[in-house]
């Protein structure tokens, strides 16, 4: 039986026999289409010179589907923004699928087409692949990992650790809008908005910007956990403090409503489509023009500085509207809606 | 869905004149110490770092106004117990889950096979005793005059619906009783309230005149965001300046002079007033909220034996002193060292409305 027959992913399909070679055949191969991977052999085969970057990361989000995009956009962009970040052009990536039983082909081929799109958009080729069918009720739809590879151009070097005091803080756009796009999303919630989820590829964002500016010392992807944990994750790496200013960061109004209602903060509220960068201070108004010329950085502000640790202790600060000074912690654990 | 209107109350520009207006009125005079009873301006404040920003002469003390902090640890075992049972799904809000009784959380409960289920809305916990007609739904009813009249309206939906699925353990308090006891209490060093302004909004600013007459406690409702703390402030220090003591709303966007006659009238037609345990304060006459009679067979706490007499308060942890505005969390020998939101000691630390919470993720 093939997959269109049926419409459900069944254990078959992860058996590695003929109805493993249909699903791949009628539904991957002929999505993501191109001459390294229509070889098919146990591993793809490419050519590189350079510096590479290798990154991986694991997909799980509920519900698959968000406005703004679903689980196969994101398992793109995730991969080709974490090459971003430390300067590297994404070229190929490879990509598992653990699929639940039962789970539907149309929906699966939806998220593979949206894979194919957000590669397109990116400018990389998804090379390899593998499906694993598990028993209904041991995964929750589908997961997915996507491993990727890029080239860092020579000079380049872009790190965490990277930050140095006078250095001024940029972000690329309004912060929050993923993780509140998803929150509203889920069920019970039932929230009217209009916000979309921000995913989208960095890496054409990144390459303006290194142009722009050779004093780049951070890049970073606020995802999980949101601006809060990954200012405190440069400042830790980098022996330094640093500190932003409440007033200068951009949130949408959607997101300052979501978050008033629930009790959680826009500051701790994941991105997709977002980068902070730290650079030289000379180069910082130079570079904010630059990535506002850009559609994912049409909104980009310097949103703060790096300064000395203090007490030999590095921490995060955020000037709050009144002009004091209050820390600014990572987040703890799962974002819970309040009580009241 | 858009609330630009919020914005107008996250000025920057007003935000620093209000507080400009306020030091002046203090500068060089008596210290004042307030104390804002709610949970959420307990966080509001510290999360605009308003501490920080006010003179000397203005001392913010947090009160016991967190509904989770103040329940005491013999009920959140109570409600775990039950959890455990065989044929229960314990539904909660997402506050309650990480909060430590004597012997586990809800959290490790869940671990451990306990089917708990996080809603959003007490009708929720209707819908959820609805689609498993074979499970018994047990709701923890925690929370002050804001979440009661949602789980009267959730009881009476359930009873209408048919359902004897459906079950409240209510641990429900009001706020007034406990703001006399403070006021009786001979350690309270407290000069005002800054009362809550979601609370009020259904009990009405009068429900304070006993604590602005007879205990002389200038009252003045809030709203939550900057502009809304700061003028509350000036208001108090005003009343404070002027020797009066009389209940005012600056929060008069949301609170009506009356309140909400609606709500409380749901609310008493499915509670009775009873005595209940805070945290911190003990046993305060009429402070709790019981079902009535007409509806004991959807009360768990008649329904589901469970034995908890092992319940006992954390060691070390000062809570209790915290939520009377006795203790500051750095006044803590546990504050981020044994007790930390990954690995809270007390519940003061893991609410999302928690002093300790409030000052480990924002001031220290």
């Amino acid at each position: 039986m093939s997959p269109v027959d049926n419409n459900r992913i069944q254990l078959g399909h992860g058996s590695g026999g003929k109805l493993t070679q249909e699903l791949i055949e009628s539904v991957f191969a002929s999505r993501l289409n191109n001459p390294i991977l229509a070889r098919m052999d146990d591993a793809a085969i490419v050519e590189l010179q350079g510096r590479l970057a290798i990154t991986v990361d694991c997909h799980v989000v509920s519900p698959l589907f968000f406005p703004g995009g679903d689980i196969g956009r994101l398992s793109v962009t995730g991969t080709v923004n974490d090459l971003a970040m430390v300067g590297a052009t994404a070229l190929y990536l490879t990509a598992g699928f653990i699929i639940e039983e039962g789970f539907s082909v149309l929906d699966l081929e939806r998220i593979i087409d949206s894979m194919s799109e957000a590669a397109m958009e990116a400018g990389i080729q998804i090379v390899a692949g593998d499906t694993k069918v598990v028993e209904k009720g041991a995964a929750d739809g589908i997961f997915i990992t996507t491993s990727g590879v890029g080239l860092i151009p020579a000079g380049i070097h872009i790190s965490g650790s990277g930050a140095r005091p006078g250095d001024a803080v940029i972000v690329s756009g309004s912060i929050g809008d993923h993780g509140v796009a998803i929150l509203c999303q889920r069920e019970g919630m039932n929230f009217e908005t209009s916000l979309r989820s921000d995913c989208a590829p960095l890496g054409k964002l990144v390459r303006e910007m290194l142009d722009a500016s050779p004093r780049i010392r951070s890049l970073r992807d606020p995802t999980r956990g949101g601006l809060a944990t990954t200012l405190n994750e440069i400042a830790s790496a980098s022996g330094v403090t640093i500190e932003i200013d409440e007033e200068k960061i951009p949130t949408k109004a959607e997101v300052r409503a979501a978050c008033e209602l629930t009790g959680l903060d826009p500051l701790v509220m994941a991105n997709e489509g977002k980068l902070l960068a730290i650079v030289a201070v000379q180069d910082a108004e130079r570079l904010v023009d630059t990535m506002r010329k850009n559609i994912h950085g049409k909104d980009a502000a310097i949103v703060g500085s790096v300064g000395h640790a203090e007490d030999g202790k590095t921490r995060v600060y955020i000037r709050t509207l009144l002009g004091s000074r209050r820390v600014l912690s990572m987040a703890t654990g799962e974002q819970l809606p309040r009580i009241c | 869905m858009s609330l630009p209107f919020l914005d107008v109350f996250r000025n920057g520009p007003q935000v620093r004149g209000l507080l400009a207006e306020l030091t002046m009125r203090l500068e060089g005079g008596t210290t004042r110490r307030i104390m804002e009873v709610c949970g959420t301006h307990t966080m509001a404040i510290s999360r605009q770092g308003i501490r920080q920003a006010l003179p000397p002469e203005l001392v913010l003390i947090s009160g016991p106004g967190c509904p989770v902090c103040v329940t005491s640890n013999a009920d959140i075992d109570r409600f775990i117990e039950i959890s455990m049972l065989p044929g229960v799904i314990a539904a909660t809000f997402g506050d309650m889950l990480r909060v430590p009784g004597t012997r586990m959380g809800l959290a490790q409960a869940r671990g451990q096979g306990a089917r708990v289920q996080i809603v959003y809305s007490t009708l929720d916990a209707v819908e959820l005793a609805r689609n498993n007609p074979d499970k018994e739904v047990v709701f923890f009813g925690v929370g002050f005059e804001t979440t009661a009249p949602t789980v009267a309206a959730a009881l009476l939906e359930a009873r209408a619906a048919g359902l004897t699925n459906f079950y409240v353990l209510s641990v429900h308090k009001v706020v007034p009783p406990a703001l006399e006891a403070l006021c009786a209490a001979p350690k309270l060093a407290v000069d005002a309230f800054l009362c809550p302004g979601h609370v009020s909004a259904i009990i009405g600013p009068d429900a304070y005149l006993p604590v602005a007459e007879k205990y002389d406690m200038p009252c003045v409702i809030a709203g939550f965001e900057p502009v809304d703390i700061l003028q509350s402030l000036i208001m108090i220090t005003d009343q404070l300046n002027g020797e009066r003591s009389v209940v005012e709303t600056q929060y008069s966007r949301v609170v009506r002079p009356d309140g909400n006659p609606a709500a409380r009238a749901l609310m008493e037609s499915v509670f009775d007033p009873c005595d209940a345990e805070w945290r911190g304060l003990g046993v305060i006459p009429g402070s709790g909220l019981s079902l009535k009679k007409e509806f004991s067979d959807q009360d768990a706490g008649n329904k589901f034996d469970v034995d908890v007499s092992y319940s006992r308060e954390p060691k070390g942890c000062i809570c209790g002193a915290i939520l009377t505005g006795v203790k500051i969390p750095t006044d803590c020998g546990l504050f981020k060292t044994a007790c930390n939101p990954g690995h809270p000691v007390g519940p003061c630390m893991v609410s999302s409305e928690g002093t300790c919470a409030a000052y480990y993720q924002y001031e220290i």
